[in-house]
């Protein structure tokens, strides 16, 4: 692999966000070929038919719940939430790294986040699309979800403020809203550039109505960047709060695993620490693909990596001290819930978590593994799965045995639960594959700003 | 255009009336058009006779010019009249049944007490096995929809007699509205599978009696050949019609098989006694009970009554300090098993050893000591026989010896013998006639059917009700082999079933909810059938068959009935008096009106009536009889008809002579009726199907119960829960003397099961039930033999290949399972007598919130004061677990009374079972000898602070003024959300459509009062707020408030001990709340801070302290 020298390089701190051979017009051209002048790869079209097939499944299995009922999921009483809002809380969970890239590491000012940004942005607005199909499609009477906003009707009924769901409806309806408006006012830059560059009427036209008028002038810029630093700041507590928010809907619950104080920011670094997983998983491939190792390097392998770990320590925290207050409550109920979960029926999924989220990551405190593009690959894949097991023993092992024993049950996906889910994750591929053929991947103006040619000096 | 349309319509109109007065001058004639000299399609409604008619034509074109030639051209109109009709007939009651025209007349004049929106009660009475349930039958606009106790009835009388309230009712009663409007029951008489109308039945009945020209045929040979199989016949107009069928055909025979019959009663009975007898035990006297494998509090026929007195002696409320003792010696855990104070299961061989050791020990008269063998024999601990017949004689006179129909004669005998020499004769313990018309040996009367088959000495066998192809004993079954030697065979039953199948007719018969018919309830008192609803099937009662054997073939049911009373009271005129002259009126008017009042007067043979001469019928003068009637068909039972008391002298010597049965080795297997669908009648009830049994909480399948020991013993895995609530268990092969049960047998592990002792429950393996019943569990009868029907000894029990899936509702394992102690839970509280009285302080330690540690504002539901204005109602329930019998009624009840669905055997599997109050059954103690279950029914708790109001983000679950947490389905989007942070998980999700919506009957079922949830909402529990609010309304109309006791729920009216009271907590003297003053008052999970209106009274057990002190 022609990285793994990369690995070998000693001190991070030497190694560039940006191949030293690169300028401004060799990082233009780079981008924007890929969506202009390169030929569109075989793969690309193997990948895409796949993931959209994928997403015919998810059509299908859409259609099952809807016409037949939501008794084709496994969900059943005492287990009244499945997969279904398991899937939510994940997707929602890996929806949160690009804003985060985005927003918080552009205030932070690093710099290394421009090559992983615009690319992180999408695969949140992507996921968070998933996300937010779960909660219209786990009700029983989805064409009716409208009912959780609160507009005026002649039923003269408001919907209800204390429900953390209601709640759970302008967080991720924000967080979708602030992020889909992010990513879009980064792209205009990029968009001039490729209606400047394209050779089709049709995609000058396209992306020059995308383009919005963008003529690179002095006052253009001038508020470009104050618009990009508002939305930054406005994002940014989003990122915090909608994962919060999305945790009430547990804790705001009385049942023994869902009532408990730590839950908000456990959630947001758990988000965090999937989301990262996920730019890993997806990036890793694609900078190899599409030979972009001169924009995303080994530097970011390496920051994104301690991100995770240090995420994935805090929610190796959250585990112990839920464990923790199980034990020094002395409530029968809690006390219980974490014999269960440790014992219970879905021990092996309790266990398969703790192996995936706590000790899968103390590889990362090895730089060498760090450094290894696969190593780094399955960590990120095995964290992916840990997060969807913590999900899965949040919302199932709580429900399944509560307070009394004669209405406890067992909960198992059946294959609409699945379709469903891997139809999802087939729709993120194929809106995915669109970004990455039709769209700059890679912030092609933000890149120009990291180059020593932009280095002015003062 | 329009002008142009309403021209059309007067035009048409006024032709049509000219064509009519031109075509019949007759007034009152409707519509008598056939110009083309046609005749019209008599299933036509409304358009038939216009079709032809040229107006008709002319108004056609004019209106529909392009449509015109449909109706010109014959063949396309034809095409068109086709699809008309078989739209038609698919909107009426049932496609494949040929309608009747229908007058459809608005009232002229208001019927009698009915208002349209106002639901009218009957009284009439529900039978299982013959014997009455008497019962008040709601009916909406003419529809029967819900049954209700007869509180009127002398022997179901409620503790409260203020409450206007209605009296118990078991399941198989609640659930037979359900089998009224079953689209499965057979709907027209059959012959060889063809539609035939009922008078040609009656001819051909009448040919083969009486010869094809009118000499020959059965009636020259005096009957013989002519065989009536009939299940237990109580009712007296039933029987004189066989006795005159008999007098007349003296050669004719009458047979009478039921597979749960009362059969070793019967033989004990002449064991003691010389006499077949019925016993009726006052248990509201009784102090010291002993069961012998009776099961009388859900397995018999007087069990409401028995309940309810049981019950109320055993209520510690109101300063009540003494409770009575019950001992139970059972070969299987049953109900009344679980409520024991102390219970012990033994092997059936060791039952008999067992009893004659109790017996010899409270010394019966005129027996030798040793007569009856050691005393204290048998497998129980001697101190504790000695301990328990100790106090059985301190209470002499004021005890009970019951044994179960399961157990041998010689068991009943020695109960007999117990109860005389401990002076309980006469005081606890009553003696009278047996209901059933004749008393006969019902094994024997089979036999004698099969071998005069056999023989070929039947050439008609007419089959009235019952199912004997399915459920005769292996050693005698009528099988296809047997009825195919018989010439003509007629069947008739509410259902084509496997014996239905293997007639030549099939005779569809009525429900009791739809036909005249007369029975007995368990005392003999005499109770009216009457019919709420028209047939709605061509179906004949069985009055109405037998009468086809006799010179009126044509009578009406109802005047079989009426005749026969009147004649019984002609004949009797004993005693005139008074009350029969109260004419009837108020609430509940005689139904039906006065069909047929003119018939004519009775011809019917004057012959004696078999038993029923016995009964002293209140006679009245002629002029009398029908205000008499009218009185007894009001209140729903005939006065003074109980069967008088007879004594009789127990003969010890008798019993005492007969041989101890041998015990034999190997596996027993002890049959019993299943708990549910008894002995497979009930079959192809959902309710019931879906019902939970009480102890194992099984729906849909029977399974093989085994103790833990015998399971380890047959490598029997501990059966894994894997998905929902399923359970995959290993299954087994029973067989015995070369017959095996051909399905694979399901196992259950029962705690208190004792070793090697199986049992299996009767009543499943149907293959010809209907859509609901086919095809659930295995078929016991299979190796049912008719020598010894309710026990097989040394049966070959080998573990199967495979594993079977049983759909519980409760996880087995939870049951038992000591990691999940209750204890530690504190969700169910059972403390012993003493304890109770003892303590003074509450030694439950829950921490219930005070007001500074909650969040929400205690003053904002301030349920005390509502205001000035306001009626201050708080509604709140208590659950008296010590009542609590774990009989299941309440569940059918609410099931019956909020048109709750049933949802299947995978739907169950999956924990998606949509009852609104489920009894939880919970285990103490080790699986080998625990002690319980004990029941705790859990509705709805109408929590004050309920967690799953503020949760959910509709507003569609919210708090009412008088503290009901209400259900609003409209609102309702289905998060689901509700239900997950019900910490007493008592919402029910519509997760598919599980309504009916299309069967037209099942429509008709409906309680109008209440939603018909569609799919994708939550439901629940709403203390029956359709009955609240009707109450409400009553007491506004009157200007005062609802009186304690006028609201009560549909679990609170059906339950048979009165252990669920509903009222307004506001009330301090309302029952309810005097309920949640006691001390045993406590909340379930009180601690989470969710306020309960719904509150349990703890269990309480009396144990004998000398035995507690052994054990």
């Amino acid at each position: 692999m022609p990285d793994q020298h990369h690995s070998d390089a000693p001190h991070h701190t030497t190694v560039p966000v940006i191949d030293p051979g690169m300028t401004f017009a060799s990082v233009t051209d780079k981008i924007s070929s890929i969506v202009l002048k390169r030929k569109t790869p075989i793969a690309w079209f193997v990948g895409f038919a796949i993931a959209f097939m994928l997403f015919q499944l998810m059509m299908l299995a859409i259609t099952q719940l809807v016409f037949v009922g939501i008794g084709v999921w496994g969900v059943n009483i005492p287990v009244g939430w499945g997969v279904d809002i398991l899937n939510f809380v994940w997707w929602i969970g890996i929806g949160h790294a690009g804003t985060l890239i985005s927003a918080i590491l552009l205030l932070l000012r690093q710099k290394w986040r421009t090559s992983i940004n615009r690319f992180a942005e999408a695969m949140t607005l992507f996921a968070v699309a998933q996300a937010g199909m779960y909660p219209i499609f786990h009700l029983g009477r989805p064409w009716l979800a409208y009912w959780l906003f609160p507009y005026p009707n002649t039923m003269g009924i408001w919907p209800q403020f204390r429900s953390p769901l209601m709640w759970d409806v302008f967080a991720v309806s924000t967080y979708a809203t602030v992020s889909a408006m992010f990513w879009f006012v980064g792209l205009i830059p990029d968009f001039a550039t490729l209606r400047d560059r394209s050779h089709s009427k049709f995609f000058q036209i396209i992306y020059g109505m995308l383009a919005m008028g963008w003529r690179g002038s002095a006052r253009h810029w001038h508020r470009y960047e104050m618009a990009y630093l508002l939305l930054a700041g406005l994002a940014t507590p989003l990122v915090l709060s909608v994962h919060t928010i999305v945790s009430f809907d547990f804790s705001a619950g009385i049942i023994p695993g869902w009532h408990a104080t730590i839950f908000p920011p456990y959630f947001v670094a758990g988000a965090i620490y999937a989301g990262f997983a996920m730019v890993i998983f997806l990036t890793i491939p694609l900078r190899k693909f599409y030979g972009l190792e001169g924009f995303i390097t080994m530097r970011h392998m390496h920051n994104m990596a301690k991100v995770m770990l240090a995420t994935g320590l805090i929610v190796g925290y959250g585990y112990i001290i839920e464990a923790f207050f199980g034990w020094y409550s002395g409530n029968r109920f809690e006390r219980y819930m974490i014999w269960n979960r440790m014992h219970g029926p879905y021990a092996t999924y309790y266990w398969a978590l703790i192996l995936c989220n706590i000790i899968t990551p103390q590889f990362l405190w090895i730089k060498k593994i760090r450094g290894n593009l696969l190593w780094l690959w399955v960590i990120s894949v095995v964290v992916s799965i840990g997060m969807w097991l913590e999900r899965f023993v949040i919302v199932v092992t709580s429900l399944h045995r509560d307070f009394l024993p004669s209405s406890w049950g067992m909960y198992q996906p059946t294959q609409w639960d699945w379709s469903m889910f891997v139809g999802t994750i087939g729709f993120f591929f194929a809106l995915l594959f669109l970004f990455i053929r039709f769209l700059p991947m890679i912030s092609i103006f933000e890149m120009r700003t990291i180059l020593p040619e932009a280095e002015v000096e003062e | 255009m329009s002008e142009d349309r309403h021209i059309n319509f007067k035009l048409m109109r006024d032709r049509i009336l000219a064509g009519q007065s031109e075509a019949d001058p007759t007034p009152g004639r409707s519509l008598p058009i056939y110009p083309n000299g046609k005749k019209p399609k008599t299933y036509w409604r409304s358009l038939e006779e216009l079709v032809d008619a040229p107006e008709f034509r002319e108004f056609v074109e004019r209106e529909f010019p392009q449509q015109a030639e449909v109706w010109e051209d014959p063949v396309e109109r034809r095409t068109f009249l086709k699809l008309m009709g078989a739209s038609l007939a698919l909107a009426g009651l049932s496609g494949c049944v040929y309608q009747p025209p229908e007058k459809i007349v608005s009232y002229i004049k208001q019927p009698e007490e009915e208002f349209p929106g106002r639901a009218l009660y009957f009284a009439t009475a529900a039978t299982v096995a013959g014997v009455a349930t008497p019962v008040l039958v709601r009916s909406n606009e003419g529809r029967p929809t819900k049954i209700e106790g007869n509180s009127d009835h002398p022997n179901y009388p409620n503790a409260d007699p203020k409450s206007p309230g209605y009296s118990a009712t078991d399941i198989f009663a609640q659930a037979s509205v359900l089998s009224l409007y079953d689209p499965d029951r057979s709907q027209t008489p059959l012959f060889r599978d063809e539609n035939r109308p009922w008078t040609a039945f009656v001819g051909e009945m009448r040919t083969a009696l009486n010869g094809p020209d009118g000499n020959g045929g059965l009636r020259a040979k005096q009957g013989a050949g002519l065989r009536f199989l009939t299940e237990t016949v109580i009712s007296p107009t039933l029987a004189a019609q066989l006795k005159d069928i008999l007098t007349a055909l003296p050669q004719a025979k009458w047979h009478q098989y039921e597979p749960v019959n009362r059969d070793n009663a019967r033989s004990g009975a002449l064991m003691a006694f010389g006499q077949p007898v019925n016993t009726i035990y006052d248990f509201s006297k009784a102090e010291r009970i002993i069961s012998l494998g009776a099961d009388f509090l859900s397995a018999h026929p007087g069990m409401l009554r028995y309940a309810r007195d049981f019950a109320a002696r055993r209520r510690i409320t109101e300063g009540r300090k003494e409770m009575s003792r019950l001992y139970v010696i059972e070969t299987t855990p049953s109900i009344t098993g679980a409520n024991a104070d102390h219970r012990w299961s033994i092997r059936p061989a060791q039952f008999e050893e067992t009893v004659r050791g109790l017996a010899s020990s409270v010394a019966l008269r005129g027996a030798a000591p040793g007569d009856l063998g050691p005393p204290f024999g048998g497998p129980i601990a001697q101190g504790w026989m000695q301990a328990l017949s100790r106090d059985l004689l301190q209470h002499g006179g004021s005890s009970i010896v019951i044994a179960g129909a399961e157990q041998s004669p010689v068991v009943h005998a020695l109960a007999h013998a117990m109860n005389a020499s401990l002076g309980n004769v006469g005081k606890t313990v009553f003696y009278t006639d047996t209901i059933e018309a004749y008393s006969i040996d019902q094994s024997q009367s089979l036999h004698e059917l099969v071998t005069d088959i056999d023989e070929g000495r039947v050439e008609l066998l007419v089959i009235v009700g019952g199912n004997p192809t399915y459920n005769t004993p292996a050693d005698l079954k009528l099988d296809k082999q047997r009825l195919f030697k018989i010439n003509l065979r007629v069947h008739h039953g509410q259902y084509k079933d496997e014996t239905g199948e293997l007639c030549h007719w099939h005779i569809p018969a009525t429900h009791y909810l739809e036909s005249w018919s007369d029975t007995r309830s368990y005392d003999g008192t005499v109770s009216i059938v009457q019919p709420l609803i028209e047939p709605l099937y061509e179906s004949k009662s069985e009055h109405e068959l037998l009468a086809v054997f006799s010179d009126q073939y044509d009578k009406k049911a109802y005047d079989i009935i009426r005749d026969y009373w009147r004649q019984n009271q002609e004949a009797g005129g004993r005693r005139q008096e008074a009350v029969i002259n109260q004419a009837a009126g108020g609430r509940r008017p005689e139904a039906g009106g006065a069909p047929t009042r003119g018939s004519s007067p009775s011809t019917a043979s004057p012959a004696s009536t078999p038993a029923a001469a016995a009964s002293p019928v209140a006679a009245a003068s002629r002029g009398d009889f029908d205000s008499w009637w009218r009185k007894c068909l009001h209140d729903g039972f005939i006065p003074n008809t109980a069967l008088p008391v007879k004594t009789v002298t127990a003969d010890s010597n008798g019993i005492a002579k007969v041989p101890q049965t041998p015990s034999a080795g190997g596996y027993a297997i002890v049959f019993r009726t299943d708990p549910s669908i008894y002995d497979g009648r009930f079959s192809n009830n959902g309710w019931l199907q879906e019902l939970p049994k009480p102890l194992t909480k099984v729906t849909w399948d029977n399974a093989a119960l085994v103790s833990p020991a015998t399971a380890r013993k047959l490598n029997l895995g501990k059966s894994p829960a894997v998905k929902g609530r399923e359970s995959y268990v290993d299954t087994i092969k029973i067989s015995h003397q070369g017959r095996t049960i051909s399905d694979t047998v399901p196992t259950f592990i029962m705690p208190g099961q004792p070793d090697d002792v199986i049992t299996v429950h009767l009543g499943y393996g149907r293959q010809r039930a209907g859509r609901v019943g086919n095809k659930h569990g295995f078929n016991a009868y299979e190796i049912r033999t008719s020598d010894s029907p309710w026990l097989i000894s040394g049966a070959e029990v080998s573990k199967a290949s495979g594993q079977y899936v049983l759909a519980t509702t409760q996880l087995h394992f939870n049951m038992e399972d000591y990691s999940f102690r209750q204890d530690d839970r504190d969700i169910l509280r059972v403390e012993t007598l003493a304890e109770y009285l003892e303590e003074k302080e509450e030694k439950h330690e829950t921490h219930v919130p005070g007001e500074e540690e909650t969040l929400y504002d205690p003053k904002l539901y301030d349920y005390k004061n509502q205001g000035e204005n306001a009626p201050n109602y708080a509604w709140g329930m208590a659950i008296d677990l010590n009542s609590c019998v774990g009989c299941n009624a309440c569940t059918i009840a609410c099931q019956s009374e909020n048109n709750i669905p049933v949802v299947g055997k995978t739907e169950v599997e999956r924990s998606r079972e949509m009852h609104w109050i489920r009894v939880d059954a919970y285990f103490k103690g080790e699986p080998e000898n625990p002690e319980g279950p004990y029941f705790q029914p859990v509705p709805c708790m109408h929590c004050e602070n309920a967690p799953c109001e503020p949760v959910c983000p509709v507003h569609a679950t919210v708090h009412s003024a008088e503290g009901l947490n209400d259900m609003v389905y409209n609102r309702c989007v289905g998060t689901k959300y509700c239900s997950n942070n019900c910490p007493y998980k008592v919402r029910r999700f519509n997760f598919f459509l599980y309504q009916d919506w299309d069967t037209p009957t099942y429509q008709l079922m409906r309680n109008p009062e209440v939603s018909v949830r569609s799919r994708g909402v939550m439901e629940k529990c709403t203390y029956c707020v359709q009955r609240i609010q009707n109450g409400k309304i009553r007491a506004e109309l009157e200007d005062r408030p609802v009186h304690d006791g006028e609201i009560i729920t549909a679990c609170q009216s059906v339950c048979p001990t009165e252990a669920i009271v509903f009222g307004n907590i506001n009330d301090p003297n309302s029952r309810v709340s005097r309920m949640k003053a006691e001390r045993r008052n406590y909340g379930l999970l009180t601690d989470l801070n969710t306020k309960p209106r719904t509150s349990y009274l703890a269990g309480l057990r009396n144990p004998n302290p000398d035995i507690a002190k052994e054990g």
